[in-house]
């Protein structure tokens, strides 16, 4: 069959013949093994954002645990060895089992669809990584219903983490489950640039990129360059407590502090790496209900980079209590309060952007707002801590809970929920209740305020973190009791949120393509998308095409096997068509031979080697070609 | 029926292999390549790191390794860059023999190497238990035989899968092309590692 007879879309091929065919060729097996084989971009992202939401509800449960305890004073409900158990599952499961992941999940599922192609790059390495997320999440969970959950916090500072205090396996658990997120956040973050560096649309060069995938590119670098570091660091901590180097041992030349670096260089990005996908939710949902592109889009860019730059200078200040030379203290300060000017220029920006335009206050919306209002408060605090004097009285109190709650809930856990609301109905079809999302958000915003603005009060008030308990008399009963009822209401807010979610996926109102009028290419196609997204290429003119009036196509991708396009970096005209990796069970089961072999590791340091081989098998197995296609293409030059 | 949509181009014409930046494997080697680096250049941080806090290096009474197998490495490691470039571009043409013959060679030189890094853990001089000099050796050496022994399994099975009919796709050239790229940063992140194990402990103080 010569090349020219290949089935491909176009003037003779199009419409429901067309779909029928394609849907073909996209579609997977049905069954469990098709389930664990797809290799569907938006079949994974669902599965990311599902995972993610369970582990917050459980981390979302000992938080209310924590908030029993401390409601007042001399409280034994929960005993100072399982409180520490308790605020080390809360925090590690949020920064990596949720706060990651949920950005991850997102962004997989959006990014093809806003770029206006047909798949990732790497599929199956898409797929993979989210099996070795769910493991590692898997492994956390099962220790600590087993009684050897970690408890040394969500940044295990050796000694405490160390052989010589953390005695058992708890911190062995802590170490390998950093291993499994950092391997599955890793694979997503080369999956993601490649695809936002490679598959743009025709016409969509990086002037006209949409701000959400800008801010996954840098997102994706930071973990690129962040994330080797806790990777490192960890890896280390097992070795010195299984096989006995000294890295961490001060006895023998070691250093706790190494620890400390290693982790803040991965820590403090971290916040970022949390952050600015939620600057990108905020950017097109602003622009969505403004009615009009973002003011100042190079500058929203050039910031979005400079937060990315100027993250990886700041690691040290959250260790100004260590008793670092005084130059580093003042550069360490300095550049800490240089950051608030990139992410002040933003928010200037979103600002401008709503005053020029005519907002529409619908839930999405509403939540951009309590996000701007929340982390301006966060952002204050956290100036305020960046000086070291504040720091040394202030470091380890409530009141830097207080802050990193700020900026955590009301930078990304806001952005977030309006990001759901926002693209529901892109991925159900359905729009969520109005009124129940407007019920859910002024109860979450007020009750958020309520739990953790008085946290600042109790910090100052001497309050130290991470105590399961606090004697009566000092001041401290009242906040902690607000806290603690605010924190049910939050609970409460949350479960409404999601009982909207699942009611709306029955009742919501229909929502077509484009119910919100928006001008990105995910809005161009179907609600849900079909398995293979566009039908056609389409082809932009503008960071809005839908704002430009009917869209342009361009045809021509093979119809009968999985095909998309590829585009040069910069300009993005038409360079490659490449196929896509059919569905898999392989990614899977290596998922499955890394898994044995990760965890087995923590009990016998020869695991890693008889791991290696089934490991090694199945990725075999993964990378060999499928056979060759009688209809495969003669080679063209 | 819906009315056809507007195309302003068809992509028909547009090719389905290309070699470097053009192509996606590319892009996913120079990407694990920024993740490996970083480990790398992390690794070598802690090393300066923890050097700082001895008066020698290496501390006192140890000795420096033992230079013969490192050297020996060293030396094959850096020679091997001829075999693999010749690979790349035969894979560029897509001269298939030279390919299926430059892979056979590129596992030997990997099997070979694999055998002298045996003997190199063996003249360490220290365990990695001893201290935390001992300790960041170790590891260094490690994180590196980890690269070699990666490329060596996807050298031998590249070479497998060339001698198949796989081998007559333009894709497998890419492979092959990209194979040898991640070569060239497997033995150039050894030089920085090569000076830091055998040579700083015998110049530093
Ligand atoms: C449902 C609302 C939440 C409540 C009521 C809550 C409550 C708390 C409390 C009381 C602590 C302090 C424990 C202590 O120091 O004794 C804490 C710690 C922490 N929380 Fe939350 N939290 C909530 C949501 C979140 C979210 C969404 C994140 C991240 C995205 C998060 C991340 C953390 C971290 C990293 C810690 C530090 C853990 C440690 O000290 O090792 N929290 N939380
Ligand atoms: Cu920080």
């Amino acid at each position: 069959m010569s090349a020219a007879e290949l089935a491909r879309d176009g003037p003779t091929l199009h419409g429901p013949e067309l779909a029928a065919r394609l849907e073909r060729s996209w579609s997977r097996d049905p069954g469990l093994l098709g389930w664990l084989a797809t290799v569907d971009h938006k079949e994974i992202g669902r599965r990311y954002l599902v995972t993610a939401f369970v582990f917050l509800a459980l981390a979302g449960v000992l938080a209310l645990a924590m908030r029993v305890q401390l409601a007042r004073p001399d409280q034994n409900i929960i005993g100072a060895a399982r409180y520490n158990e308790i605020f080390t599952m809360h925090g590690t499961t949020m920064m990596f089992l949720f706060a990651v992941p949920v950005m991850d999940a997102v962004a997989i599922y959006l990014i093809p669809l806003m770029l206006g192609t047909r798949a990732t790059s790497f599929a199956r390495l898409n797929a993979f990584s989210y099996y070795v997320y769910l493991a590692g999440g898997m492994l956390l969970w099962i220790a600590f219903v087993l009684n050897v959950g970690p408890d040394v916090g969500w940044f295990a500072y050796v000694p405490l983490s160390g052989p010589e205090y953390g005695v058992g396996k708890r911190a062995d658990i802590w170490a390998q489950m950093v291993t499994f997120t950092e391997v599955a956040a890793l694979s997503v973050a080369v999956v993601l640039t490649a695809t936002i560096l490679k598959q743009r649309a025709p016409g969509m060069s990086l002037d006209r990129m949409p701000l959400f995938a800008w801010a996954i590119l840098v997102t994706s670098l930071m973990v690129i360059f962040s994330m080797p570091s806790v990777a490192l660091a960890s890896g280390m901590l097992l070795s010195d407590r299984l096989v006995g180097t000294q890295f961490y041992n001060p006895t023998e030349n070691g250093d706790a502090l190494l620890w400390q670096h290693l982790f803040w260089f991965f820590g403090h990005p971290e916040v970022y790496i949390i952050f600015l996908p939620a600057v990108g939710f905020v950017s097109e949902i602003t622009a969505t209900f403004c009615r009009r592109p973002v003011f100042a889009y190079p500058v929203m860019v050039m910031a979005v980079v400079a937060i990315g730059l100027l993250a990886f200078g700041l690691w040290v200040h959250h260790m100004f209590a260590t008793g670092l030379p005084r130059v580093g203290y003042s550069f360490y300060t300095a550049a800490s309060m240089a950051v608030a000017i990139p992410t002040g220029i933003q928010i200037f920006c979103w600002i401008t952007t709503m005053w020029l335009g005519r907002p529409r206050f619908d839930v999405p919306f509403l939540y951009v707002v309590a996000f701007i209002v929340t982390f301006v408060i966060g952002g204050l605090t956290g100036v305020m801590v960046a000086s070291v004097p504040l720091d040394l009285q202030l470091h380890d109190s409530y009141f830097i809970v207080a802050h990193f709650h700020y900026v955590l809930i009301g930078g990304a856990v806001f952005p977030l929920l309006g990001a759901i609301t926002y693209w529901y109905p892109k991925v159900t079809g359905r729009l969520m209740s109005e009124r129940l999302g407007k019920l859910s958000f002024w109860l979450l915003f007020g009750s958020f305020q309520l739990t953790f603005f008085p946290m600042h009060l109790s910090g100052m008030l001497g309050m130290p973190r991470r105590v399961y308990t606090y004697p009566a008399g000092l001041g401290l009963e009242l906040p902690n009791f607000l806290s603690s009822i605010g924190a049910f209401i939050v609970a409460l807010a949350f479960v409404l949120f999601i009982a909207n979610v699942f009611l709306s996926l029955r009742r919501g109102a229909i929502a077509g393509p484009n119910p919100w009028k928006a001008g990105g290419l995910e809005w161009a196609t179907s609600s849900p998308p079909p398995p293979y997204n566009f039908a056609h290429v389409p082809s932009v003119g503008s960071a809005t095409p839908l704002w430009d009036g009917p869209l342009k196509w361009m045809s021509g991708l093979r119809v009968d096997e999985k095909e998309m396009l590829l585009t040069t970096v910069v300009s993005a005209r038409p360079d490659l068509r490449e196929p896509v990796p059919e569905p898999s069970i392989w990614p899977f089961i290596s998922a499955l031979a890394l898994t044995v072999m990760f965890v087995s590791s923590i009990f016998s340091p020869w695991a890693v080697l008889f791991g290696l081989v089934p490991l090694g098998v199945a990725l075999i197995a993964w990378f060999w070609p499928k056979q060759l296609e009688p209809t495969a293409e003669p080679v063209i030059e | 029926m819906s009315d056809a949509p507007t195309f302003e181009r068809d992509l028909a014409d547009v090719p389905t292999s290309a070699f470097g930046s053009r192509s996606l494997t590319w892009w996913g080697v120079i990407a694990f390549m920024a993740i490996e680096a970083t480990g790398f250049a992390l690794a070598i941080g802690a090393y300066f790191f923890l050097m700082a806090h001895e008066h020698s290096w290496p501390p006192e009474p140890w000795l420096p390794p033992d230079l013969l197998a490192g050297t020996l490495f060293t030396t094959l490691i850096v020679l091997s860059e001829v075999p693999n470039t010749l690979a790349k571009h035969a894979a560029e043409k897509h001269d298939l023999p030279a390919v299926r013959r430059l892979l056979i060679v590129m596992a030997v030189i990997g099997a070979v190497l694999l055998v002298l890094r045996g003997f190199e853990f063996n003249s360490l001089n220290v365990r990695w238990t001893d201290n935390a000099y001992g300790s960041v050796i170790w590891l260094l050496l490690f994180l590196h035989t980890t690269h070699i022994a990666t490329d060596w399994a996807d050298t031998l099975v590249l070479a497998a899968l060339m001698h198949t009919r796989e081998g007559e796709e333009a894709r497998r050239f890419t492979d092959t092309s990209e194979n040898s790229l991640y070569w060239r940063f497997v033995w150039l992140t050894w030089l920085p590692i090569y000076l830091l194990l055998y040579w700083l402990p015998r110049w530093a103080p």
